[in-house]
C-alpha cells in the first residue's frame, strides 16, 4: 500500500452502502453521450459492444452462406458468377473466423472474466478499448472491400501461389493479409488482458483450484493465442512482403516454397479451431453445473483435459496438409496426435455426462443448447477421428465431408454453447431475461435447420463433391441433395431470425432478472444486473470454489480500496493472497487516436512500404499522449 | 431422435450409393480405392457405435432427472468416477484401434516399385496436361484432360504444376494428392475393371476450379495399345474440305500460338495438345461433350461457357467457325 504520506485517503471502510456506492460511481462513471462512448475503459461496455458487433458479422456471414446455398441449389446455377463466389467463399470463412467467433469468445471473456474472478475491470483497459477499434477497423475493411467488388477471392487459407503475386491481382490479397494483422493484433491485445486478469486480479481467496471453468478456458486460450497468432503474422506479412516488395518467401523458382505457407497457416489455423472452441467449453461446463444444480464433476480432469487441448493444439497442423504429400514417417505421427486429441474430449464429454447423471438436470433454454452441442459436437469429434486418418483423409480431403465435419465442430461444438451462454448471460448483461418460448423455438429451428443442413453434407463429400466450386455439372449426381441443403438452410436462417428476435425484444421489454435468476454458483451473479460501473461494491473473498452456492446468506468481503481513485486488488498467482491495490487507467480518448493512426499505417502499407516508415510517426504521437503523466490519483502508485 | 435418422439416412445412402456414380469414395474400381472403402466403412461404424452409445447414456441421464433423489454422496461420486475412468480407458483403446488400423492401410497403399507405365500430369489452370513420355522421344505423346491406363497393372503418376496447386483425385481409383509448383509428388493407380472414372481437381485453384475434371479411361492392354498407337502418330490431313480450309485458318489466327498439332507448324505450348482432339470424349476439361456442335460453342465463345479461362475469344464469321470446328473434329 502506498498511502504513508497521505493519510486522509478515502477507503472503502470509511462509507455505509449507499454512500459508498455513490463515491465509486463517481470514481468509475463512463460520462453519458458521444464523448463517453468514445473514452469509456469499461470492460462491460466494450465488452458488450465487441459482443454486439461480432453478432453482426455473424448475421453477415450467415446471409454470405445463404447466397452461396441459393448459387448451389442447382446445377450450372447462374445466380452468382465464379469471381463473385470465390469472393463470397472467402469473405465467409474469414468473417466467421476472423470477425466472428474468435472475437465473440473473447468478447465474452471481456464482459466475464473480471466479473467471474471479481475485479473492477480488465487489465489494461485502455488497451482494451484500443482492441476493439482495432477489430472494427479491420472487419470494415474487409466488408468495404467486398462492397466495392474488391473483396480477397483466394480463400480463407489463402494459399500461395494462388494469392501470390503472380496470380493474385489488384489488391485483393493484400487486403485479406491486412485483416489478418488488424484481427490478430485486436485478439493478442485480448489475450494479454485477460492473462493479467485471471494471474493477478483475482478475489482474494480464488486460489487456482476455485477458478471458475469458463475462466480457466480463456485462460488456456489466451496462450493459445499468444503462441499461434505469431505464426499467422509472419505468414501474412511476408505474403504482403512477396506482393508488394518483390521477395521470393513463397516463390518456388526463386528458392521460395509453396509449403511454408502451409505451415505457417496450420500451425496457426489448426490452434485457431480450439481458440473457438475451448471457450465454449467453459460456457458448457458452466451452464451444465448451474442447470443440474449440482457442481460439475471432475473439475480437475476438465482443467487436465483443457490444458492438454491446448497443448496438443500445436501438435497436429500437419493433418491439414495430408495429401501434399509428406513422408510416412510424419503422416503417422500427426495421425496419432490428431486421434490423441480425442482423449481430452472424451474427458470432457463424459464429465459432463456424469454431471448430468449425478443431478437434476433443468432443461431451461441454455441447457436445450448444452444437450444440442453434446449430440452435434459427438458427431463433429468423431468425423475428426475419421479425417485424422491419412488413408480415409485422401478420399475426402477438400471435399464436401469436410465442410460438414468443421461446421459440426465449429457450429455444434462452439456456436450452440455460445447462444447457450447468451440466453445465460443475457440477463446479468442486460438486466432482463430473454424469452423461454421464443428460446425453445431459436433452439429447435436451429439444431433441426444445422443438422438437415449439415449431415448430407457428409454423403455430398463421399459422393465425390469437392469443396470451394462455384457449380457442378448436371451429370454429377448430387443435385437433389444440395437443393435439399439449400432447403434445410433456411430452416437454419429461420432459427437465427428468431433468436435475434428475441435479444432485440428482450432488451426493450423482457422480465426483470434480478441478481442471479438461474441460482447460479458464480461470482457474476453476486452483483446487481446489470452489473454497476465499479462492478462489486465491495470485493468478495472466495471460500470455495462455488462460492454463492457454499455461502449463499451473504458472502465475505475485503476493504481497503481508495474511492477517490480507480483502484483493484492485485493478489498472487496460486493463492490469490491479496499483496496489493493497485490503480486502473481512467477513460481516455487516446486509445482510439492510437487505433486511427495504426489503421490509416496498415491500410497505406498495402500500397507503399514507405508507409510503415512514414505512418508509425502518427502512431508514436498518439502513443506518447496515452502514456504520458496527466497528473491524475491514478498516476500516483 | 433426428439425428438417429439421420443415421439411418447416412448408412442406407452408403449401401445406394456404393451401387452407382461415376465419381466417388463409394464406387471403389481401383485397388487403392477399395481399400479405402473398407477403411472408410469400418470407421464409420465403429464411430457410430460410440456415437449411439453416449446419446444412449445421454438421454438415460435425463430421464432419471424425473425421479427425485438425495443429493450427491460421495460414494456416488466414486462410483461415477470410476465409470468415466473406464470410458476414459475406453477411448483410449478405440483411439489405438483406430491409429493402427490407419497405419496398416497406409502402408497398404505403398508405392508400386514395378509400374508398368509412367504418366506425367502437369496441373494447369484449368485444365490437366497428360504426358506419356518414352525413352525414344519420337514416342512420346500428350493429351489433355483425358487419361487411358491398361487394366490390372500399376501404374505411376507423376504430380507436377506449372501455376498453382491442384490436386489430382479420382476417388473411384484412389485418394487425392496435390501437384505443388517446384515439388513432384507421386502415386500409383491401378484400375480393377474397364471404365470411365471421372476426377475433379480437389484443391482451389482459382476461377474455374469448378470446371476442371478428367477422365481415366481403363481399358484391356490390347486396345490400350491401340490407343497410345494412334496417339503417337502425327495429326492426318482431312480430305474434307471443310476441314482443310480449318487447318488453314488454325494456322492464320491466333489458335497456333497457343496450341499443338504435331505434323502441323502448330507448336504452341500455353494450352492443350490438340493432335487428336477430335478422338477425346469431351472438351473443355470435361465441360462439354465433344460434338461438332459443342466444338463450334466453345471456340465461338469460350468466356461465357467458362468464364475467367485463359482462351481468348477470337474473332470469327460463321463460317469460319464451321471451318475449324469441322478441323477439329476431323482430328481423330
Amino acid at each position: 500500500m502506498t498511502n504513508d504520506n497521505k493519510p486522509a485517503q478515502p477507503t472503502d471502510l470509511m462509507f455505509g452502502d449507499d454512500e459508498l456506492e455513490r463515491r465509486l460511481a463517481q470514481t468509475w462513471r463512463t460520462p453519458a453521450g458521444v464523448w463517453g462512448a468514445l473514452t469509456t475503459v469499461d470492460h462491460k461496455i466494450i465488452g458488450r459492444r465487441y459482443i454486439v458487433t461480432a453478432f453482426v458479422f455473424l448475421a453477415l456471414g450467415g446471409l454470405l452462406a445463404l447466397a452461396m446455398r441459393l448459387q448451389l441449389a442447382q446445377p450450372e446455377a447462374r445466380f452468382i458468377g465464379p469471381d463473385r463466389y470465390n469472393q463470397i467463399f472467402t469473405m465467409h470463412g474469414s468473417n466467421m473466423m476472423f470477425l466472428f467467433a474468435v472475437p465473440v469468445m473473447e468478447a465474452m471473456a471481456v464482459y466475464l472474466v473480471p466479473l467471474m474472478v471479481g475485479t473492477r475491470n480488465i487489465a489494461f483497459p485502455r488497451l482494451n478499448a484500443f482492441s476493439y477499434w482495432i477489430y472494427l477497423a479491420g472487419g470494415l475493411l474487409l466488408w468495404i472491400s467486398f462492397a466495392l467488388d474488391t473483396a480477397p477471392d483466394v480463400g480463407w487459407f489463402a494459399y500461395v501461389p494462388l494469392s501470390g503475386p503472380q496470380y493474385g491481382a489488384g489488391k485483393r490479397a493484400d487486403l485479406w493479409a491486412q485483416m489478418i494483422t488488424f484481427t490478430e493484433v485486436a485478439a493478442l491485445a485480448v489475450a494479454v488482458e485477460i492473462v493479467v486478469t485471471v494471474f493477478k486480479q483475482r478475489a482474494p481467496g480464488m486460489s487456482l483450484d476455485r477458478i471458475p471453468l469458463f475462466v480457466w478456458s480463456m485462460l488456456v486460450t489466451a496462450f493459445l493465442v499468444i503462441m499461434a497468432m505469431p505464426a499467422i503474422m509472419l505468414a501474412s506479412s511476408t505474403l504482403i512482403l512477396d506482393r508488394l516488395v518483390g521477395t521470393h518467401f513463397y516463390n518456388p523458382t526463386e528458392g521460395g516454397d509453396a509449403l511454408l505457407w502451409q505451415h505457417l497457416f496450420w500451425f496457426f489455423g489448426h490452434p485457431e479451431v480450439y481458440i473457438i472452441f475451448l471457450p465454449a467449453v467453459g460456457m458448457v461446463s458452466t451452464i451444465i453445473a448451474t442447470f443440474s444444480r449440482r457442481p460439475v464433476f471432475g473439475y480437475l480432469p476438465l482443467v487436465m483435459a483443457l490444458i492438454a487441448t491446448g497443448l496438443l493444439a500445436f501438435g497436429l497442423w500437419v493433418h491439414h496438409m495430408f495429401v501434399v504429400g509428406l513422408p510416412k514417417l510424419g503422416e503417422s505421427f500427426f495421425t496419432a496426435s490428431s486421434m490423441a486429441i480425442a482423449i481430452p474430449a472424451g474427458i470432457q464429454i463424459f464429465c459432463w455426462l456424469a454431471t448430468l447423471w449425478g443431478g437434476q438436470p433443468v432443461l431451461k433454454t441454455p441447457m436445450l443448447f448444452v444437450l444440442g452441442f453434446i449430440v452435434t459436437f459427438v458427431i463433429g469429434g468423431l468425423t475428426g477421428v475419421m479425417v485424422a486418418s491419412v488413408p480415409f483423409d485422401t478420399q475426402v480431403h477438400d471435399t464436401y465431408f469436410v465442410v460438414a465435419h468443421f461446421h459440426y465442430v465449429l457450429v455444434g461444438g462452439a456456436v450452440f454453447p455460445l447462444l447457450g451462454a447468451i440466453y445465460y448471460w443475457f440477463p446479468k448483461i442486460s438486466g432482463r431475461m430473454m424469452s423461454e418460448t421464443l428460446g425453445r423455438w431459436a433452439f429447435a429451428l436451429i439444431f433441426a435447420g444445422f443438422n438437415l443442413t449439415f449431415f448430407p453434407m457428409h454423403i455430398l463429400g463421399l459422393e465425390g463433391m469437392p469443396r470451394r466450386i462455384y457449380t457442378y455439372q448436371p451429370e454429377m449426381p448430387w443435385a437433389g441433395m444440395n437443393m435439399f441443403v439449400s432447403f434445410s438452410a433456411l430452416i437454419l436462417s429461420l432459427g437465427f431470425l428468431v433468436f435475434f428476435v428475441d435479444v432485440i425484444r428482450s432488451t426493450r421489454s423482457g422480465q426483470i432478472a434480478g441478481e442471479n435468476p438461474w441460482g447460479a454458483s458464480t461470482l457474476e451473479w453476486a452483483t446487481s444486473s446489470p452489473p454497476p460501473c465499479f462492478n462489486f461494491r465491495r470485493i468478495p473473498v472466495v471460500g470455495a470454489r462455488d462460492p454463492l452456492w457454499s455461502q449463499p446468506e451473504e458472502l465475505t468481503v475485503a476493504g481497503g480500496l481508495r474511492t477517490d481513485r480507480r483502484e483493484l486488488i492485485v493478489s498472487s498467482v496460486v493463492e490469490a493472497q491479496p499483496e496489493a491495490s493497485e490503480s486502473s487507467p481512467r477513460n481516455s480518448i487516446w486509445p482510439l487516436l492510437a487505433a486511427l493512426a495504426t489503421t490509416v499505417m496498415l491500410i497505406w502499407s498495402i500500397f507503399s512500404p514507405w508507409a510503415v516508415i512514414w505512418g508509425s510517426i502518427p502512431i508514436g504521437i498518439t502513443l506518447t499522449g496515452w502514456f504520458w503523466p496527466k497528473q491524475t490519483p491514478e498516476d500516483e502508485s | 431422435m433426428k439425428a438417429g435418422a439421420a443415421v439411418v439416412l447416412f448408412v442406407s445412402a452408403i449401401l445406394i450409393a456404393g451401387c452407382n456414380g461415376a465419381q466417388s469414395a463409394l464406387n471403389a474400381e481401383g485397388a487403392a480405392a477399395v481399400q479405402l472403402k473398407h477403411l472408410i466403412i469400418g470407421i464409420v461404424v465403429v464411430c457410430s457405435v460410440v456415437w449411439a452409445l453416449v446419446m444412449v447414456v445421454l438421454v438415460l441421464a435425463l430421464l432419471r432427472a424425473r425421479t427425485p433423489r438425495e443429493s450427491p454422496s460421495s460414494e456416488s461420486e466414486r462410483r461415477m468416477g470410476k465409470l468415466v475412468t473406464a470410458a476414459v480407458a475406453a477411448t483410449v483403446v478405440i483411439i489405438a484401434g483406430l491409429t493402427i488400423a490407419s497405419f496398416y492401410a497406409t502402408r497398404g497403399l505403398g508405392m508400386s516399385e514395378d509400374a508398368t507405365l509412367a504418366i506425367k500430369v502437369r496441373g494447369q489452370q484449368w485444365w490437366w496436361q497428360f504426358i506419356y513420355d518414352d525413352v525414344d522421344p519420337a514416342k512420346s505423346f500428350q493429351t489433355a484432360n483425358e487419361m487411358h491406363i491398361p487394366v490390372g497393372v500399376d501404374i505411376r503418376i507423376e504430380l507436377e504444376s506449372s501455376d498453382v496447386i491442384h490436386s489430382f483425385w479420382v476417388p473411384s481409383l484412389a485418394g487425392k494428392r496435390d501437384l505443388i509448383p517446384g515439388r513432384q509428388n507421386v502415386i500409383t493407380i491401378r484400375a480393377e475393371r474397364p471404365g470411365v472414372y471421372r476426377g475433379q481437381c480437389a484443391e482451389f485453384c482459382g476461377l474455374q476450379h469448378s470446371h476442371m475434371a478428367l477422365f481415366v479411361i481403363a481399358e484391356d492392354m490390347a486396345a490400350y495399345q491401340r490407343w497410345a498407337a494412334a496417339q503417337r502418330a502425327s495429326s492426318v490431313s482431312s480430305a474434307d474440305p471443310e476441314a482443310t480450309a480449318g487447318k488453314a485458318l488454325f494456322m492464320r489466327k491466333p489458335c497456333a500460338a497457343c496450341h499443338t498439332i504435331r505434323g502441323t507448324e502448330a507448336s504452341g505450348s500455353t494450352g492443350p495438345d490438340l493432335t487428336h482432339v477430335g478422338s477425346r470424349q469431351t472438351i473443355a476439361a470435361g465441360l462439354l461433350d465433344n460434338t461438332r456442335g459443342s466444338l463450334a460453342a466453345w471456340i465461338a465463345d469460350p468466356q461465357t461457357l467458362k468464364p475467367g479461362n485463359n482462351m481468348p475469344m477470337v474473332p470469327l464469321s460463321s463460317d469460319e467457325l464451321r471451318q475449324l470446328s469441322a478441323y477439329m473434329e476431323s482430328l481423330k
